[in-house]
């Protein structure tokens, strides 16, 4: 949006106060990059130094975590890794469907004011802290599963999930909806006039006209399962273990670093490894944004 | 010659039931999803009924916190969101003015909007990986008031940014064009005109932030929280800010898994105090904002 | 133009941001102005051992009614982290539930020239917490290696000679532990697993030690160890014998105090070289009987008395 050039008479001091706010707002617009840039780096730093001296396949591949150990130091995140995407994976599993469902109903089954309630009930679950839903794992949930279900230990992979599906739910369910009054009207009209229901409509034209954005949304549903912290730390269980059922015990990159750089001396090995969880998580976190932010640009172009 | 009647074939009726199990299926998802909050809510409320009035927030945590009430860490809650937003939202906006006002389609604004989405997906306890390197260790902050509630304003600005813009967007250029023709530039155009019609939109936007920051605990356990502090019951201004602080969220997680022989109803008193003051800063979001928009003549 | 009234919703707001921004300010300096007509109560920077926080804590409280002039301020985060701080100089005490090890004494020496000095304050003793339903009476040092250690045998209960926990669900023993960090973690592995042996994996690990006991308390199936002052009575406290065969006992003051009891440590407090009078007062108080009985108190275990004397 560009206003036409303009002469006018105005005082120096002015244009010059025009011109070094225009100059602050420049900076302020890449704030964002001198950010995520700056994030990076630091957490790189920090890390850098510990690179050398680690057999990296061991790193990604052992599950053995040992880093204070006094006779035989060994930095394995495998079970860690495999944590993080067996409980985001089985919160995914709750949540996908419950997501998309409820976005769908949403912005197509209901109108006027139940849309407008459901809105605003699902912005108030957004806003519940991850220390509540935390909380609530560890003291609600736990006893829960270990009364009504066959599982031996109450903070487990399926606890976790589960706050995780309610936690990432509200994010699939906005932005899905997004997606899908996205779509145009005429392609509802169009379906209308050949006589489909609602749930025709929906099935045949709109999921897959809103293909791209729903997946966008389940994207970024997995982004923020896999980078909470507080819920997972406390409603894990927290062990380094690989699990072999729903009902095990487990422990993520994220709580790992929650739970033990409190004590961790300032530049020790540990302390760099720490970092270094940091960096895989924020590229992988990196990496499921873009590919979300290149879904939605697939929407746009459309 | 009698009207055509209309007969349901099976085909329609199949249709019709396929629609209503449809309907009844996605309602109950939304039942699943709206249920676990009244039920959440309710529970908290509930056990941590006993312990929750006044003086419970006006009062210290005493006999190593298993007793008296929250103040310090409510307070400490208020310091750091406020410093938070003050910091994050001047920057927020602004990054959005330049987004929408003045930046054309290049490779710099692509680049800018990218970032934007990447720093609202860096998981938060990256942010207080970061806020260690950067604000605790390498700016010399300590920690400190200053370095949490810098790390939680980096956190914030990405949302703040993304709202922001929205709000902008919805100033019709119309209002823009108007402006400049009667000779304003662009900066004028921006203040007189274009901010004041859209900060209902930027206000909801950085409202809606102060839950999400009040809420957060990864980002300040390693920048600036503090397991206890000692101030003065019902002091307004306590902290310094280059002290460290207590938080709400810090304070339940702190009782939750370190203070032994606690009466039971504490952490959930905590807990609904935190949900309840952050649902109520939602609320009240979301009803400026609804009569705002009814407000809007365009 | 249109709509300009609510630019004042703009100004407003702008208004606003300023008051908050001097308020806090003024928040600050009238901290500082109330302290300047008020003598300025002498701050003791309090850091270390999460073990005793909680302790460290109620002392603190208690020392306000023997010297009101004078705060003293307590954070954990670990054994490790207090003596750091006390070497460059943030922490006047640091609280260490272990002793100062060379290392850090020499890098200390090094770099700061400080010699810590170093008051023994008071015991822990680290229990063995299982679920109150479990029928097992007692369990011997061994049996706790094989069970934590890496490499151990023992992962079942049966193999303990229990085989009727009620709602256990499982035969698999538990394990509930701390994070890798902390003090009592690095106690109980020196102490139970070995200097030179690890952990088994799998345990579950949790970040505090309330957490330990809450979490044995409600799982029946499990075993995990924490301070005696975190006892409830949801959970069952087991004798402990140090070899197998030998006799069994409970954690209590007599049985720390008279070595019997195989898992007990010293609790230290560590000033930078010799402390300041109002820091050695305060030392001085909290071994004194006043400050023993705090210790008492909160569920650890004081000194005797004779060790108490300065």
């Amino acid at each position: 949006m560009n206003p036409p050039p303009v002469r006018q008479a105005r005082s120096a001091l002015s244009l010059w106060g025009e011109r070094a706010i225009e100059w602050i707002i420049r900076l302020c617009g890449i704030s964002a990059v001198i950010f995520v840039f700056s994030i990076f780096l630091f957490v790189f730093l920090e890390g850098a130094p510990l690179i050398p001296d680690l057999n990296w396949i061991q790193v990604i591949f052992s599950p053995e975590w040992y880093p204070t150990s006094r006779s035989n130091v060994r930095y394995g995140v495998g079970a860690m890794i495999i944590g993080t995407l067996s409980v985001t994976g089985l919160a995914m599993l709750f949540a996908v469907p419950f997501g998309l469902g409820a976005a769908v109903f949403v912005s197509e089954f209901c109108g006027g004011r139940l849309k407008e309630t459901l809105k605003v009930v699902i912005e108030m679950l957004a806003a519940i802290p991850s220390i509540v839903w935390g909380f609530i794992g560890l003291s609600v949930m736990n006893h829960l599963i270990q009364t009504w279900l066959p599982a031996p230990v109450g903070l487990n992979l399926f606890n976790a999930a589960l706050l995780l599906a309610l936690m990432s739910v509200p994010i699939i369910v906005s932005i899905g909806e997004d997606a899908l009054k996205a779509v145009p009207d005429s392609y509802r009209e169009a379906a209308l006039a050949l006589g489909a229901t609602r749930w025709q409509t929906v099935y045949r034209v709109l999921l897959p006209a809103a293909r791209n954005g729903l997946l966008a949304a389940v994207l970024l549903g997995v982004g923020r399962a896999i980078g909470e912290t507080m819920a997972v730390l406390m409603a894990t269980g927290h062990a380094v273990n690989i699990p072999t059922s729903l009902f095990d015990p487990i422990r993520t990159l994220t709580a790992t670093i929650a739970a033990e750089l409190g004590e961790t001396a300032v530049g020790s090995p540990h302390y760099r490894m720490l970092f270094l969880i940091g960096l895989m998580l924020f590229s992988i976190t990196f990496v499921v944004n873009l590919l979300a932010d290149l879904a939605v640009r697939g929407v746009r172009r459309q | 010659m009698n009207p055509p009647t209309f007969t349901a074939t099976p085909h329609v009726l199949r249709k019709l039931r396929r629609e209503r199990l449809a309907a009844l299926v996605l309602s109950g998802m939304v039942l699943a999803m709206v249920l676990p909050l009244f039920a959440i809510v309710a529970y908290l409320v509930v056990k941590g009924a006993p312990l929750i009035n006044w003086a419970f927030l006006v009062t210290n945590p005493t006999d190593g916190m298993r007793a008296g009430g929250i103040w310090s860490a409510l307070v400490g809650t208020v310091y750091l969101v406020v410093i938070a937003l003050l910091v994050a939202a001047p920057i927020g906006v602004l990054c959005a003015v330049y987004l929408n006002e003045y930046a054309r389609e290049s490779w710099l604004t692509r680049l800018i909007n990218l970032a934007v989405v990447n720093l609202a997906g860096v998981p938060s306890i990256v942010h207080a990986l970061f806020g260690l390197g950067a604000f605790v260790l390498f700016a010399g902050l300590g920690r400190s008031i200053l370095a949490a509630s810098l790390t939680l304003a980096i956190m914030t600005l990405p949302v703040i940014i993304a709202s922001t813009k929205e709000a902008l967007n919805a100033v019709p250029l119309s209002f823009r064009e108007a402006c400049w023709n009667v000779g304003a530039s662009r900066w004028q155009t921006i203040w007189r005109v274009v901010l004041p019609n859209s900060i209902s939109g930027i206000l909801t936007g950085v409202i809606l932030q102060v839950s999400r920051t009040a809420g957060e605990t990864a980002p300040i356990m390693f920048t600036g929280a503090v397991f206890f502090k000692k101030v003065a019951d019902g002091a307004l201004f306590p902290y310094a800010l280059t002290d460290q602080c207590m938080a709400l969220s810090m304070h339940l997680y702190t009782v939750t898994t370190q203070v032994n022989n606690a009466p039971e109803a504490l952490p959930y008193a905590i807990a609904v105090v935190l949900l309840g003051a952050v649902l109520l800063v939602n609320a009240t979001a979301i009803i400026v904002r609804s009569y705002l928009r009814s407000r809007k003549k365009w | 133009m249109p709509r300009l009234p609510l630019s004042r919703h703009l100004r407003a707001t702008l208004w606003l941001s300023g008051c908050l921004v001097l308020m806090l300010g003024a928040g600050g300096g009238c901290g500082a102005g109330a302290s300047r007509s008020k003598p300025r109560p002498t701050v003791i920077q309090n850091i270390g051992s999460d073990t005793m926080v909680n302790l460290a804590q109620a002392w603190a409280e208690a020392y306000q009614g023997v010297a009101p002039n004078l705060s003293v301020e307590v954070s954990g985060g670990g054994s490790g982290l207090g003596i750091a701080a006390l070497m460059n100089g943030t922490a006047d005490v640091a609280n260490s539930s272990r002793h100062i090890e060379p290392e850090e004494e020499a890098k200390g020496a090094q770099r700061w020239g400080i010699k810590p000095r170093e008051f023994l304050v008071g015991f822990d003793a680290l229990s063995i917490y299982v679920h109150k339903d479990n029928p097992i009476t007692e369990i011997s040092m061994e049996e706790l290696h094989e069970i934590y250690a890496e490499g151990g045998r023992i992962d079942r209960w049966s193999q303990l000679g229990i085989t009727n926990i009620p709602n256990a669900r499982t035969d698999r023993i538990i394990r509930v532990s701390r994070q890798n960090n902390s003090g009592t973690y690095q106690y109980f592995r020196d102490v139970v697993c070995g200097k030179h042996t690890d952990f088994k994996l799998g345990s579950l690990d949790m970040n505090g030690s309330k957490d330990v006991v809450e979490l044995v308390s409600r799982t029946p199936g499990a075993i995990g160890y924490s301070g005696l002052g975190y006892r409830t009575e949801n959970v069952k406290m087991i004798p402990v014998s140090p070899r197998k065969g030998a006799r069994a006992v409970l954690p209590n003051i007599a049985t720390t105090l008279d070595r019997s009891y195989p898992i007990s440590r010293p609790m230290f407090m560590y000033t930078p070289g010799q402390p300041p009078p109002h820091v050695l007062a305060f030392l001085e108080w909290v071994v004194s009987p006043a400050g023993q009985s705090i210790v008492e108190r909160i569920g650890y275990i004081p000194m005797p008395p004779k060790e108490a004397a300065p």
